[in-house]
């Protein structure tokens, strides 16, 4: 085993969040002869991906569909660190201080310390708002891809799926298999931008294959797909019953009776945020991410990243990116690292990574714009509406997202914006006519999630 | 290079210094207003937000007396009532030796017309049932009342602003110098005003402010902890603070509670962290006062930047050694609600037109003595 000679402390290594990233980053550091603690707020390892339910319904092919392999496999690496590492499931990090996180489990607080730290949090749904995006029937992309994988439940049973990306398909075609009646997809990317992308989608051939195979198992079992559609607004009063959507220059309804909405992926940060690593702005996610280096390296010491935590890459890139920070957390205890290995992770990365910027390319993130009118709720907590936003906005000359949460509320409420965050960015960009990376993005504050006070009150154990 | 001409310069836009400036623009004189970050968005904007006169010293009741008329003419004045509303003003006596604390208290501000009631136990837990029922008494201040920090000053800014006041906002001044007569600030980025008279109305940077002009007073900086709860069902209308200090708390409108108490830590670029053990107290503290919050979960905690000076009292006066360097900070976590008085009282005394009552327990110069 390697231990570091110079180092007076034993390294303290926790890994927080047990998705593709982080079981990955774990399995590599106890091969390394280091044993750490694994975070997670799950009942079992495998992130929202690769989720595993507690009472697992149907065969793993039935959940996972073509990634079932890799699904396997993640449980197993999973379960293999169960039992071998410090594994704390169903605990959530609630504050982070340098070298001290503070966790919450079944109510009792704790406190852990770290030397090396790596921040593999993953990603929610990026949610915009729109005309009735509140009414009931209305979900997100990931909400109605996790009734189905974590709760066998059906949405509609008619439903429409809208948005982008390459999870719309995805998740409808695994709701046509299971039965669901997948009235439209709607992506509001154009043909052409998928056409244009395809060069950098060949980096990997099996997942386009993927990709391809969704859609044309779509359009073979009837399910129309509109490109250049862009979701207008729902109808329904007490719950939708149809959507409208402006595909080419004409408008069309469809009648539905759900709704299932993705705006993309958004990084969760606020761990890295708390920790004060420096963000910068990424134009093809727009949201600001914390800064790394190709190894995970943040830019404080000690603090590591890897997965869509630090960047919406996908569970592939995830896992790769997960060993590659764990293998420089060891390198920088002074532990000898395998360099082909490391060199093999650069080569898949760089490959991924090129996939990746064809993705973004075929699909890119719509905004928010004049569209969604004075009227429509952009922070549910809170109840701030659009039109109080553009009001505060032009009152005050704001140019400066926290600003607005000062003046409006938005962002203050249970998600502390991590729901509204994005679209407000938008709006507030949209309406003061400047660029989205100027409005900044909301400062981090603890609790990480509600915290009770009887929890709070508590002495840590 | 820009060379800006003022009567007075006001360095600070929080709502001292906004405060005053809109008093001076209400008088007719040329005013600067210059702020390093954005208005109101230091203590100003992130304290508790309660408009309280209960508890103040004498010297202070003087001030908290003219800004109780301010605060109910805030439409008028800044064009929005900032959500203040005068709720009252509950002080919680855990103990007898605290609720005689309070009666004394009563007995030595009676002239004041604060209007307080004794309350004991059981006209405590008639009148606010939701207060624990070992809670032995209080003392209620019918028209103090609370307001949203996060828009008073800057509404307080923009007015002085419509009023003619320059606003200069992410103005960092970088350099402090006098020119004949006249005092000549210069920004980091290069811009100059030059002014008959300044106000430093820096807050936790006040001290700071005042070493620029050889003027050394010995303001502590503290990080005040707050946190704000999830929405609850009504529980109290009163803002809350206990004899003895150490915790304070109130419900708003929308159903959160907004509490704090204890202290937190620096971060580097001037911010700052709520602290854990003063979290934790929170924690032990609120449910015992309010046994509801027991099923609540707080949704955020954060801290300010305040100055404090040992005797509790701010500085508000003339430095002792540059003439017209007019000095108000360090209000030690009670600012809020005299604030608005004392912007006018500044505009009065740089206009020399009127002067502060028992002004030797504010000067400068009683801690160069």
């Amino acid at each position: 085993m390697n231990v570091p000679s110079s180092a007076s402390a034993q390294p303290q290594m926790v890994v927080v969040g047990a998705g593709p990233a982080g079981v990955r980053a774990a399995q590599t550091l106890l091969r390394h002869g280091v044993r750490p603690v694994i975070i997670d707020e799950a009942p079992l390892p495998g992130g929202q991906i690769y989720r595993q339910s507690l009472v697992p319904r149907g065969s793993a092919r039935q959940r996972y569909g073509f990634e079932h392999k890799r699904a396997a496999a993640l449980h197993a690496a999973g379960a293999q660190l169960r039992g071998q590492a410090d594994y704390r499931a169903r605990t959530a990090v609630w504050n982070a201080t340098p070298g001290h996180l503070d966790l919450v489990r079944d109510g009792d607080l704790d406190g852990l310390r770290y030397s090396h730290l790596l921040i593999a949090t993953g990603a929610t749904d990026r949610v915009l708002p729109f005309p009735g995006w509140t009414l009931p029937g209305v979900f997100s992309l990931g909400g109605a891809q996790i009734a189905l994988k974590g709760q066998h439940c059906l949405l509609g049973p008619r439903i429409v799926f809208a948005g982008t990306g390459p999870l719309l398909y995805l998740v409808a075609y695994q709701y046509a298999r299971a039965g669901g009646q997948v009235q439209a997809v709607l992506d509001s990317a154009p043909l052409a931008a998928q056409a244009s992308a395809l060069p950098a989608l060949l980096n990997q051939p099996g997942t386009l294959a993927k990709g391809l195979y969704y859609l044309g198992w779509l359009r073979a079992h009837g399910v129309p797909v509109h490109h250049s559609a862009n979701l207008l607004a729902t109808h329904g009063t007490s719950r939708v019953d149809g959507v409208r959507a402006r595909i080419g220059g004409a408008e069309r309804d469809f009648a539905c009776d759900a709704l299932a909405v993705g705006h993309g992926l958004r990084a969760e940060t606020q761990l890295a945020d708390l920790l004060d690593c420096a963000f910068d702005f990424d134009v093809a996610q727009r949201a600001w991410l914390p800064q790394r280096d190709a190894d995970g390296r943040s830019t404080v010491a000690g603090v590591y990243l890897a997965g869509d935590g630090a960047g919406i890459g996908g569970a592939m890139l995830a896992e790769l990116s997960g060993e590659r920070s764990a293998l420089a957390m060891l390198a920088d205890c002074g532990i000898r690292v395998d360099a082909p290995r490391l060199r093999w992770l650069a080569r898949r990365q760089a490959a991924l990574a090129r996939f990746r910027q064809g993705l973004d390319r075929a699909f890119p993130l719509p905004g928010t714009d004049a569209g969604c009118d004075d009227g429509v709720m952009v922070c549910r907590c809170e109840e701030v509406r659009a039109g109080e936003l553009r009001a505060a906005a032009r009152q005050y000359a704001v140019d400066d997202l926290n600003r607005l949460k000062a003046l409006t509320r938005i962002g203050m409420g249970l998600c502390q914006g991590r729901m509204c965050q994005s679209g407000a960015a938008e709006l507030l960009a949209d309406c003061r006519r400047i660029p989205l990376s100027a409005v900044g993005r909301m400062r981090g504050q603890a609790p990480v999630k509600p915290l009770p006070f009887a929890v709070l009150g508590k002495d840590p154990s | 290079m820009t060379l800006l001409h003022t009567d007075v310069a006001v360095i600070g836009a929080g709502l001292v210094g906004a405060s005053a400036a809109l008093a001076l623009r209400r008088a007719g004189v040329a005013t600067v207003l210059i702020e390093r970050g954005l208005c109101g968005a230091r203590a100003s904007g992130v304290n508790f937000g309660g408009v309280r006169r209960q508890g103040r010293n004498i010297e202070q009741l003087y001030l908290a007396q003219r800004a109780h008329g301010i605060w109910a003419r805030l439409p008028e004045l800044i064009g929005t009532d900032a959500e203040y509303v005068r709720t009252g003003h509950l002080k919680l006596a855990r103990s007898q030796a605290d609720l005689d604390k309070l009666v004394a208290y009563r007995d030595k501000v009676r002239d004041f017309d604060l209007g307080l009631d004794i309350l004991d136990r059981a006209a405590l837990r008639r009148r606010f049932p939701a207060l624990a029922p070992d809670i032995v008494g209080g003392s209620l201040c019918p028209e103090d009342g609370q307001a949203n920090p996060r828009l008073v000053a800057p509404a307080f800014a923009h007015a002085a602003a419509r009023a003619g006041a320059l606003l200069l906002e992410d103005c960092a001044i970088a350099h402090a110098d006098t020119q004949a007569e006249d005092f000549l600030l210069t920004a980091a980025d290069g811009r100059q005003i030059r002014a008959g008279t300044v106000i430093n109305a820096a807050g936790a940077w006040g001290a700071v402010v005042a070493g620029w002009f050889g003027d050394v007073l010995p303001l502590h900086v503290k990080y005040p902890t707050m946190l704000v709860t999830e929405p609850l069902t009504r529980q109290i209308g009163v803002s809350l603070g206990v004899e003895g200090g150490g915790f304070y708390a109130r419900q708003v409108a929308r159903g959160n509670f907004v509490m704090g108490g204890g202290y937190g830590h620096a971060l580097p670029g001037d911010r700052s962290r709520p602290g854990p053990a003063a979290l934790a107290e929170l924690g032990r503290t609120a449910p015992a006062i309010l046994p509801a919050l027991a099923r609540a979960s707080i949704i955020r905690c954060w801290s300010g930047i305040e100055g404090y000076f040992a005797d509790k009292n701010p500085v508000i006066g003339f430095s002792a050694r540059v003439p017209r360097l007019l000095h108000a900070f360090g209000f030690s976590g009670g600012g809020f609600q005299i604030a608005p008085a004392v912007g006018e009282t500044l505009a009065d005394m740089a206009l020399d037109r009127g002067r502060l009552l028992m002004a030797d327990r504010f000067s400068p110069k009683r801690w160069t003595r």
